[in-house]
């Protein structure tokens, strides 16, 4: 019972801030010990924009998906989709149709069908998310290996081009062991990356969509009470993530250049991961969508740690999953220390199995 | 004083599937009252609210606001119309700012003027003299700030009419007092206030009107202060007055010098209850009072080894016995029926039968199973004995009322013949009918001459059938009362003045 007698209560970081900033140390103690282990590859500027440049596609798809998580829901279909377009973009401009537009338009479209899809199953049929997701994964696999089986190598000279393409920085860059000054090097996809970034996070605390989603994670029962349409906030967020996924396979195709039945495998679990590290809950309405990519790139650090270490790929993988483990007990300890609850591990709602009905009483 | 009516409904029929919720209905709200909707559960208090604020739709009747007839479609249209609604799980979202709580759902602009919002939350929190800041997570806000965020959310909403439901169940004496005065604050500024609650004390404390219903129909509307208190009772319970209040408490035995059926010596449990000891004499019937917090409940858990056992000595009938485990107090013939009805009493699925018989076949063990023929009579008998409501043996219990439910779980405990008794809120949730059975049920058993423990958050419902209270405070018992001291402003004066 607290005293009322206080007048002025203390603001206290909220838990979204709290968990984000958390995400920022791990990731810059993550980064820091990095640059100490192994000076002769993180110490270079090019070695942090190489993890935009060729991870550009899961930054964006892990966007994506943390505008559904918190609104507490998920979207396990975003890999296979993010595949389907490439697939799908390298078949079209494979074609002869030579149209990069076509493209875009063929990826956002694809992002957007599936997007409206889950949307409207989830919010408007009241469907599970995992499952329908589940089952949109499913169906992006299956088109995807049914359009086509083999690699496609997208050789289309003003795609290529695209590819290829590469902005230098003069000011930035490293000395070879030849003496010759290399510039550090950026590629479009980074562009689209912060694009979104500054997109998303404005739209999360300043629009009225955003501060909904907030809601409708926080509790879906009092937000409909609060007189916000929850079905149409959640419908979006699943429309947003669709379309994110869209994008994110045209980047992953202007990066790789091909169209792959693996592009995008796992793209999902590691956004889900990567989320997670982030500080965004998987039980909703909590997390900051900047830490989004402070999670990707903790992610990412941690892997060309592993990497660098010269540790064998299985063992990589046994590594990523303790830590996974770490961070999510670390979560749920600090967040159960906050509040007045038991400990208990964050679960989401569909993972509950007693869902809080309206019992009509 | 404005007698201006705003609200009128006229005729309200809504039924479910099965059930009729109301009927011919009618109800009238002046302009700055405090009107207080009374009935016992299933009397259609929620079913009036809820087509009132847009939740239901009314089969029948006329809802007039201003003298306008209206017709809300949905909880929107409702609030849109100045009516506004504070229910008993607060309706605000936990992770969302203080001042958000207060605005958000309520614009149609694409973008949040942060600042804006926060200026006229915190003009709002002041005027209302409510201890938040704007810019605080709702989550940090204990419960009955949140409650009154919520209201003064309503508030802002220019509500004429504003319902709160069961807005106090949650909040202690201190708590109470603040809202009631931003309840005064509101009606002073003309909105007329429809309060709901359980407790019978507050509303004579601050409504000016009753409206009365029982069995989804209106039993009449009265002015508070010439309705007194046992009239009301009768009238939602529909029981001759007598019936109410001719509990006759028991006394035990006066062998004060016999030796405790049960004694505890500097007992503890990992709950973090301060070792206390603890004596209940054969026939006796004693309560723990204290506010919600105050250890109550950890007490008898500790009693019964619900939670880790950490220190302490326990004696039955004066022979040193270790009791570490739930199933240890069992068979030393201890019985504990849970506050937590929903969580730790029922499971939901199993029947009415297998409910009752659950406690007995767990102190047999399970590999010597009752037959079916012997768990029958059993159901069958306490069915009968305690005048359970179930359709058959083999209902699921969860079909059943919150009343019968609980008389369920009391048959599982008299099943196995416990010579003490502990009962944690037996009678939270369950309508006044039932209350008073149970009630007499606790006196006529201590008659037989079986020990329990009663422990409710009404304490005259305590004071009724205990003969000696326990009174804690912050986990920790300052004091005992029996015999003459035994009044309502005794425990009181002693919460308030011990423990320090």
């Amino acid at each position: 019972m607290e005293s009322l007698s206080t007048t002025k209560p203390k603001s206290r970081l909220s838990n979204s801030n709290l968990l984000f900033i958390i995400a920022g140390i791990i990731f810059i103690l993550m980064y820091g010990f990095s640059l100490i282990s192994f000076p002769d590859s993180f110490m270079q500027f090019q070695t942090f924009f190489d993890l935009f440049n060729f991870n550009a596609a899961l930054f964006i798809i892990t966007l994506g998906m943390c505008i559904v998580m918190i609104a507490g829901g998920i979207d396990i279909s975003v890999g296979a989709v993010c595949g389907l377009v490439t697939m799908a973009c390298a078949m079209l401009l494979e074609s002869g149709t030579e149209n990069v537009w076509g493209a875009l338009f063929l990826a956002l479209g694809i992002g957007l069908a599936f997007g409206i899809m889950h949307g409207y199953l989830i919010a408007y049929l009241e469907i599970q998310p995992f499952i329908i997701t589940l089952a949109g994964m499913f169906l992006a696999q299956g088109l995807l290996t049914t359009l086509h089986k083999d690699p496609i190598n997208v050789t289309w000279p003003a795609f290529v081009a695209l590819r290829n393409y590469t902005i230098e920085i003069p000011w930035l860059g490293a000395v070879n062991r030849l003496g010759v000054f290399i510039p550090c090097e950026i590629k479009p996809g980074v562009f689209v990356v912060v694009a979104l970034v500054i997109l998303y996070a404005v739209l999360m605390k300043w629009s009225r969509f955003g501060r909904n989603v907030y809601a409708v994670g926080g509790n879906s029962q009092s937000a409909r009470m609060l007189g916000i349409n929850v079905k149409k906030t959640l419908f979006f967020s699943y429309v947003i993530c669709g379309l994110t996924a869209g994008i994110g396979g045209f980047v992953f195709l202007m990066t790789t250049g091909a169209g792959n039945i693996g592009n995008g495998a796992l793209f999902e679990i590691k956004a889900i991961a990567a989320n997670v590290i982030g500080g965004i809950l998987l039980n909703g309405g909590v997390g900051n969508l900047l830490g989004a990519p402070i999670g990707t790139l903790t992610l990412l650090t941690i892997n060309e740690l592993i990497r660098a270490a010269g540790v064998q790929s299985n063992l990589q993988a046994i590594v990523s999953g303790l830590l996974l483990y770490l961070f999510i007990v670390l979560q749920s300890i600090i967040m159960s220390l906050r509040g007045s609850s038991k400990f208990r591990l964050a679960l989401p709602s569909w993972l509950k199995l007693n869902r809080l009905q309206d019992n009509g009483d | 004083m404005l007698t201006e009516i705003i609200l009128k409904m006229e005729g309200i029929s809504k039924s479910f599937p099965g059930v009729r919720a109301l009927h011919n209905v009618d109800f009238a709200l002046r302009r700055g009252e405090i009107h207080a909707l009374m009935g016992e559960n299933g009397a259609g208090k929620s079913t009036l609210i809820k087509i009132l604020t847009g939740v239901y739709e009314k089969d029948a009747g006329r809802i007039i606001l201003d003298g306008r007839p209206v017709h809300f479609k949905s909880p929107q249209d409702a609030q849109n119309m100045g009516i506004g609604a504070v229910f008993q799980e607060i309706a605000l979202c936990p992770n969302l700012t203080v001042a958000e709580n207060m605005f958000i759902g309520r614009s149609r602009d694409a973008f949040v003027q942060w600042k804006q919002m926060n200026a006229k939350a915190a003009q709002m929190l002041d005027s209302l003299g409510i201890p938040a800041s704007p810019t605080q997570e709702l989550a940090s806000c204990s419960i009955a700030v949140q409650q009154m965020i919520a209201i003064a959310r309503a508030v802002d909403m220019d509500c004429k009419i504003l319902i709160l439901d069961e807005p106090t169940s949650s909040l202690d004496e201190d708590e109470v007092q603040k809202l009631f005065e931003l309840m005064r604050q509101l009606k002073a500024r003309g909105v007329g206030i429809i309060f709901i609650t359980h407790f019978i004390d507050q509303v004579y404390e601050i409504s000016d009107r009753i409206t009365v219903l029982r069995n989804g129909e209106l039993i009449g509307e009265y002015e508070t202060a010439a309705l007194p208190q046992i009239e009301l009772i009768s009238k939602m319970m529909g029981k001759a007055l007598s019936d109410v209040a001719a509990i006759k408490k028991h006394e035990p035995s006066k062998s004060e010098d016999s030796v405790p059926i049960f004694e505890a010596t500097a007992l503890s449990s990992a709950a973090g209850v301060r070792p206390f000891n603890f004596t209940i004499r054969k026939g006796e019937v004693n309560g723990f009072a204290g506010l919600l917090g105050s250890g109550r409940s950890e007490s008898v858990r500790a009693i019964f080894a619900a939670d880790k056992v950490t220190g302490g000595e326990v004696k039955i009938n004066g022979k040193r016995v270790k009791i570490k485990t739930p199933l240890d107090a069992m068979k030393q013939g201890i019985g504990y029926l849970p506050e937590d009805r929903k969580g730790d009493g029922i499971i939901d699925e199993l029947s009415v039968r297998d409910n009752i018989i659950l406690a007995l076949q767990v102190m047999k063990g399970f590999f010597k199973p009752l037959s079916r023929k012997q768990t029958e009579e059993f159901a069958e008998q306490f069915i009968q004995q305690l005048e359970i409501k179930t359709p058959s043996l083999n209902t699921p219990i969860k079909s059943l009322s919150g009343g019968n439910q609980q008389k369920v779980i009391l048959a599982r405990w008299l099943l196995t013949h416990p010579r003490y008794l502990i009962l944690d809120e037996p009678t939270r949730g369950i309508d006044v009918g039932t209350k008073v059975e149970i009630q007499k049920l606790v006196l006529k058993l201590a008659e037989d001459g079986m020990s329990l423990t009663f422990i409710s958050s009404e304490i005259d419902e305590m004071l009724r059938v205990c003969s000696r209270l326990i009174v804690m405070k912050d986990r920790e018992i300052i004091g005992e009362l029996s015999g003459m001291n035994l009044t309502e402003q005794n425990v009181m004066h002693m919460i308030a003045q011990g423990g320090k």
